[in-house]
């Protein structure tokens, strides 16, 4: 048996300087916390508000209130009917999609990161020293957690499914025919870049084929893992427009069902 | 048009040192590496550079320059400016062998841990015979040069040296990406990436990716996806039920034994 040599006992450098990097390191984490800081304010209020969500004449409904299954839904907002009576906004009025879409993100690949380096700064850039004297990842509770992302992928699917008929819907006009205005188009805008982030999550990327060993012998799935790993290439750039488009779509609607706007419409 | 650069470089061994200022001169199209041979053949001639191929093949001269871990021979002096002080230092994770020189065989203790390449035992060699489709993405890992900037750019190990025992690196979690997704191995190492190799320390930061000299997507196609596989194996309850159901126990293999 062959003996490794050990090397003598060595130190690492000392350095006392946490980075010696001279480029504007910090720019990027600070940004990041205050979009994503800014977003959640403005999310956390409009789901707590219970007005202005439901645009009755354009059949307009905001992302952040789909399904509407409060009692306190107003006429036509609850495409899947009202699971519990009345009750003031203390709960949001679509709690039972908020859960996963807000658990989609949390535990998004994507997301993590960037929390992870705006947040809790380990590490806040690369090479910069984190200031946390213990450091176990994602290998205990709570962060263990994070492996259940699949699960919120597959609720995502349904969400997504379910604001696509929302955006369907806003394309009946006043007298329930076909018509469309601006907020339609923004509202199918928002559902096709939801498809583009959740079509693009690493969890469907493994689900889809990323699993296999054998490309060659299961073509089709090779083909779906080409083109979900394309989308995955931005997934990140996914994840931020989509906080804009919701953002928009329900800014958009708030307006509109306040009376402070009025939908410009192209046809009916 | 040449002009003189001024250096601050890390001179010392066994971890004590402390920066050292030069003057260099410095010609177009100078790499960082020739300023440190020029630094070497005038000045100090007892300053110690591993170096090798000089065109970001051999992956010896991983060191950090203004705190940024990168190559010395793919680093053009043309990205500073003439007036700005090129702060030079060895990887900060490894231990010092001697100025910008250290000792990397952390990462060939983890290298040894892994099951080697394991094809079913009724191929005979020059037997296999694989599609392209099937190898694209060992591939891009295979075109590692093992300059260890990843290893020593990873927070995991370089801010909590106490992890190095739970924690391979994404250097060697790749190579048992690689070997996971590769279609004539027949091994089972997803159990052993999350508690012999430390995958679930990574979280997912991306800087083994951001300094990685050969643009391998490690963190995209490698880490995430051994994460994903290792969710199936460990954490899925579905995968779990079924399993028990269809009676296809999992076989894992062990770590090699005696590697630390
Ligand atoms: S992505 Fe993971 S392995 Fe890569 S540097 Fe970050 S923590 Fe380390
Ligand atoms: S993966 Fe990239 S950074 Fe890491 S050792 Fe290989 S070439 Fe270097
Ligand atoms: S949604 Fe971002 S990785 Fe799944
Ligand atoms: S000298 Fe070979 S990579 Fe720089």
């Amino acid at each position: 048996m062959t003996q490794a040599t050990e090397a003598p006992a060595r130190t690492r450098a000392q350095i006392s300087e946490r980075t010696l990097r001279k480029d504007p390191w910090w720019q990027a984490p600070r940004l990041v916390a205050a979009l994503l800081t800014i977003w959640v304010l403005y999310a956390t209020v409009r789901v707590f508000t219970g007005h202005w969500y439901y645009v009755p004449k354009y059949h307009y409904l905001t992302p952040f209130y789909s399904p509407c299954v409060s009692g306190e839904c107003v006429p036509g907002s609850s495409a899947l009917g009202h699971w519990w009576p009345a009750v003031p906004p203390i709960i949001p009025y679509a709690v039972v999609s908020l859960v996963f879409v807000l658990g989609f993100r949390l535990t998004c690949y994507y997301y993590r990161r960037a929390y992870y380096r705006a947040f809790w700064r380990a590490p806040a850039a690369c090479a910069v020293r984190e200031p946390h004297a213990k450091y176990t990842g994602e290998t205990r509770f709570p962060l263990i957690g994070q492996n259940l992302h699949r699960y919120f992928f597959y609720m995502a699917l349904v969400i997504a499914v379910l604001l696509t008929y929302d955006a369907a819907q806003a394309f009946r006009g006043p007298d329930g025919n076909f018509g469309f205005g601006i907020g339609s188009l923004i509202l199918l805008a928002n559902v096709i870049l939801l498809w583009g982030y959740t079509l693009s999550c690493h969890s469907c990327r493994h689900i889809t084929g990323g699993r296999l060993k054998h490309f060659s012998k299961h073509p089709v799935r090779y083909w779906i893992w080409t083109k979900v790993s394309a989308l995955n290439a931005r997934h990140m750039q996914f994840a931020w427009i989509t906080l804009g488009t919701l953002m928009l779509a329900d800014l958009y609607v708030m307006l509109v069902a306040s009376g402070a706007l009025s939908d410009p419409r192209f046809f009916n | 048009m040449g002009y003189k650069a001024a250096l601050k470089i890390w001179r010392g061994d066994a971890g004590a040192g402390q920066l050292a200022d030069y003057d260099v001169e410095v010609n177009e199209g100078e790499v960082v590496l020739d300023v440190l041979h020029r630094l070497q053949a005038t000045q100090a001639t007892d300053l110690a550079i591993r170096w090798n191929c000089k065109a970001g093949k051999c992956g010896s001269c991983s060191m950090e320059i203004n705190g940024r871990p990168r190559l010395a021979c793919m680093t053009r002096m043309s990205v500073f400016s003439p007036e700005e002080t090129l702060t030079i230092t060895p990887m900060r994770t490894f231990p010092v062998i001697r100025d910008l020189v250290t000792d990397v065989s952390f990462n060939y203790a983890k290298a040894r841990e892994i099951p080697s390449f394991t094809p079913p035992p009724e191929v005979k060699p020059g037997e296999f015979r694989m599609r392209q489709e099937d190898v694209n993405r060992s591939q891009e890992f295979r075109k590692c040069i093992e300059c260890f900037l990843c290893q020593n750019t990873c927070h995991v190990i370089r801010d909590h040296a106490e992890n190095e025992g739970a924690f391979a690196g994404p250097r060697f979690l790749m190579r048992v990406a690689e070997l996971e997704m590769h279609p004539a191995d027949i091994a089972d190492r997803r159990e052993i990436a999350q508690d012999d190799f430390g995958l679930g320390y990574c979280n997912i930061t991306k800087c083994c990716t951001e300094v990685c000299p050969e643009h391998i997507k490690i963190t995209d196609n490698a880490l995430i996806p051994m994460k994903e596989r290792v969710v199936g194996r460990k954490y899925d309850p579905l995968v779990w039920l079924g399993s028990r159901i269809t009676r296809r126990g999992a076989k894992d293999t062990p770590a090699v034994p005696g590697g630390r």
